[in-house]
C-alpha cells in the first residue's frame, strides 16, 4: 500500500511525519538534530531512502547531513562512525562549500551588490535547498547564501560550485533580499537533464541548458517596484518557482508581488494573480496530476508578513492562474497571524494529490483531497522552515 | 594529555559525553590541538574554525586558565597547565540567539 513521507525542517530541528495513503493517521519522529536550523530536506527519487539535510547554526556554520535509511540514522557523508581518520583539512569534507574564484573557470566574481548599492564580498554562509538528482542518488544540488549553486557527485562527501551561474555576468548586481541572498529554488527538467533552473531573491530566475556551465537570466516580464528599473534583466525578489513534471517548460513563480506565469521556459512571463486578495506571499506549487491546478497562500504585504484579517487560506486556481478560489475548510479562521515560507509547501502523487505546508507558527497542514479540506498533522513544532514530501509504494 | 571541553552542540555531534582528552604531538598549541581534535572527531571540521579562512568562527570564544585566548596567534603555546592536562581549553559558543 502506498504511503507518504514528509520531511519538516524547522528552526529548531527536523521532524519527519508519515501515514499510509489515507493519510489520517500520523506518526511524528523528531526532533532530529535538535536546537540545529534545519533548512531543508529532500529525498532522492532514484532511491527514496536517501535524504539530503541542510543542517545549519549561527554558531557553527553549515553541516550536511544524509540519511540512507528513509530517515531513521543520519550522518555526515563520508564521516561515518568507525571511518579511518583523516587529515585536519582534507580535500573531501561534507560541509566544506568554497567558492570558486580560480582563473581556471574564469570567472573569479568575488563581490555583489549590498542593500546600500555598494559592492560586498561574497560570503557562504548557509545551504538554503538541497536537491537530489531525479537519475543518481548520488547526485545533489545546493542552493546556497551567498547566492550560488553547488553539485555533489559522490553522496554529499565534497562539493564544487557550479561557477558559471555568479559568473554569468549580471553578479555585481545581485543583492540581498530581506531574508539574505539565496538560491532557494532548483528545478530539474525530467526530460532534458541539460536543462535546470535556479531562483534567488533578490537576482532573479536563471536557466542552463548546458547542464550548469552557463546560465542566462530568465526575467522578461517580470516588474519589480523596488528597483530604479522595474523590469531590469535582473534583481528581482523571485520568492519561489515551481513546474509540473510533465511540462517543465511551463513555470508559475509567485514573487515578492506578484503570481507570474511563463508558457516558454521563462523566456517571458506575464502576471496571472487575477483576483487573488493579495498577490504577495512565498509558496507556489502545481497540483501533481494537473498541470493546471496551482496553490499559492496570500500573505498581506511585504510589510506584514501574516494572512489578511488572521484568516489562514490556500488559493486554489484550476486554470493555470488568473482565477483563483479560496480554500478554508479545516484552516483557522480567526486570529491567525503566521507566515508560510518559501520551502514549505509540497504535494504528493497519490491518485488523491495531498497538499501540505507548513508555518512559523509551527504548524504542519495536509490535504488529503486536492486542498477541498484540511487538518493538521501536527501544531505546535518550531517554525517550519520546509516541507518536502517523498511518495512512497 | 589535553583536554578540551566542548559546547553542547558540539558534544551532540561527536557523540561526546564530558571533556575530550588528546594526545598532541609536538608544541601544545591552539592549532595543534584543533587539529588533533578534528582528526578525532572529524564531524567537527568546519564547526569550530571556517573552512574558508581557517579562522574561528565568529561565536566561538577559546578560554584557558581564566584567559581569553580568542584572540591569540594560533600557534602560540598554550598554558603549561593546558599542555599538561591540569586545566581545559575551554570552547565556548557565544551567549547569544534564541
Amino acid at each position: 500500500m502506498s504511503s507518504v513521507r514528509v520531511l519538516v525542517g524547522t528552526r529548531k530541528g527536523a521532524f519527519i511525519l508519515t501515514a499510509d495513503g489515507k493519510r489520517k493517521d500520523w506518526q511524528v519522529s523528531g526532533p532530529w538534530f535538535a536546537g540545529w536550523e534545519i533548512y531543508h530536506m529532500k529525498g532522492s527519487e532514484a532511491d527514496p531512502g536517501r535524504i539530503y539535510a541542510s543542517q545549519t547554526s549561527g554558531w557553527f556554520g553549515q553541516l550536511v547531513q544524509r540519511s540512507d535509511d528513509g530517515g531513521a540514522t543520519w550522518h555526515q557523508p563520508g564521516l561515518k562512525p568507525g571511518e579511518p581518520e583523516m587529515p585536519a583539512f582534507p580535500n573531501k569534507a561534507p560541509n566544506r562549500f568554497l567558492y570558486d574564484t580560480s582563473s581556471a573557470t574564469g570567472k573569479p566574481l568575488r563581490t555583489h551588490q549590498w542593500y546600500d548599492g555598494t559592492q560586498h564580498p561574497w560570503e557562504f554562509k548557509r545551504v538554503w535547498h538541497v536537491e537530489p538528482s531525479l537519475t543518481d542518488p548520488d547526485t545533489v544540488y545546493a542552493g546556497v547564501e551567498d547566492a550560488a549553486l553547488f553539485r555533489s557527485t559522490d553522496g554529499g562527501e565534497s562539493w564544487q560550485e557550479l561557477s558559471g551561474l555568479r559568473g554569468h555576468g549580471t553578479g555585481p548586481q545581485w543583492q540581498p533580499g530581506a531574508g539574505g541572498m539565496g538560491v532557494h529554488t532548483i528545478l530539474l527538467d525530467a526530460g532534458n537533464a541539460q536543462r535546470m533552473y535556479v531562483a534567488i531573491s533578490a537576482a532573479g530566475a536563471f536557466r542552463t541548458d548546458d547542464g550548469g556551465a552557463t546560465w542566462k537570466p530568465i526575467n522578461r516580464g517580470l516588474k519589480s517596484g523596488f528597483m530604479p528599473k522595474p523590469d531590469a534583466e535582473v534583481g528581482h525578489c523571485v520568492h519561489h518557482v515551481a513546474m509540473h513534471r510533465a511540462r517543465p517548460e511551463v513555470l508559475f513563480m509567485q514573487k515578492h508581488w506578484d503570481v507570474m506565469r511563463s508558457d516558454d521556459a521563462g523566456e517571458s512571463w506575464r502576471e496571472v494573480s487575477g483576483n487573488l486578495p493579495t498577490d504577495f506571499g512565498f509558496v507556489i506549487d502545481v497540483h501533481a496530476h494537473e498541470p493546471e491546478t496551482l496553490y499559492v497562500v496570500p500573505i498581506k504585504s511585504d510589510s506584514e508578513h501574516f494572512p489578511i484579517d488572521g484568516k489562514l487560506r490556500v488559493y486554489r486556481s484550476r486554470t493555470g492562474g488568473d482565477e483563483w478560489e479560496a480554500l478554508a475548510k479545516g484552516l483557522p479562521e480567526r486570529d491567525c497571524y503566521v507566515n508560510v515560507l518559501r520551502d514549505a509547501m509540497a504535494v504528493d502523487r497519490l491518485d488523491a494529490c495531498g497538499v501540505y505546508f507548513g508555518t512559523t507558527g509551527g504548524q504542519v497542514y495536509a490535504s488529503a483531497d486536492g486542498g477541498d479540506t484540511w487538518m493538521p498533522i501536527v501544531r505546535d513544532l518550531p517554525a517550519v522552515l520546509s516541507v518536502e514530501v517523498q511518495t512512497l509504494n | 594529555m589535553v583536554r578540551v571541553a566542548l559546547p553542547y552542540h558540539l558534544r551532540n555531534l561527536a557523540g561526546i559525553a564530558g571533556d575530550v582528552e588528546l594526545r598532541v604531538a609536538g608544541p601544545v598549541t591552539l592549532s595543534a590541538v584543533l587539529d588533533a581534535l578534528e582528526r578525532r572527531y572529524p564531524m567537527l571540521r568546519g564547526t569550530i574554525r571556517d573552512y574558508a579562512t581557517g579562522e574561528r568562527r565568529a561565536f566561538l570564544r577559546f578560554f584557558a586558565c581564566e584567559e581569553d585566548w580568542s584572540l591569540m596567534a594560533p600557534d602560540a603555546a598554550l598554558p603549561e597547565a593546558v599542555a599538561a592536562g591540569r586545566e581545559p581549553l575551554l570552547i565556548i559558543g557565544a551567549i547569544a540567539g534564541g
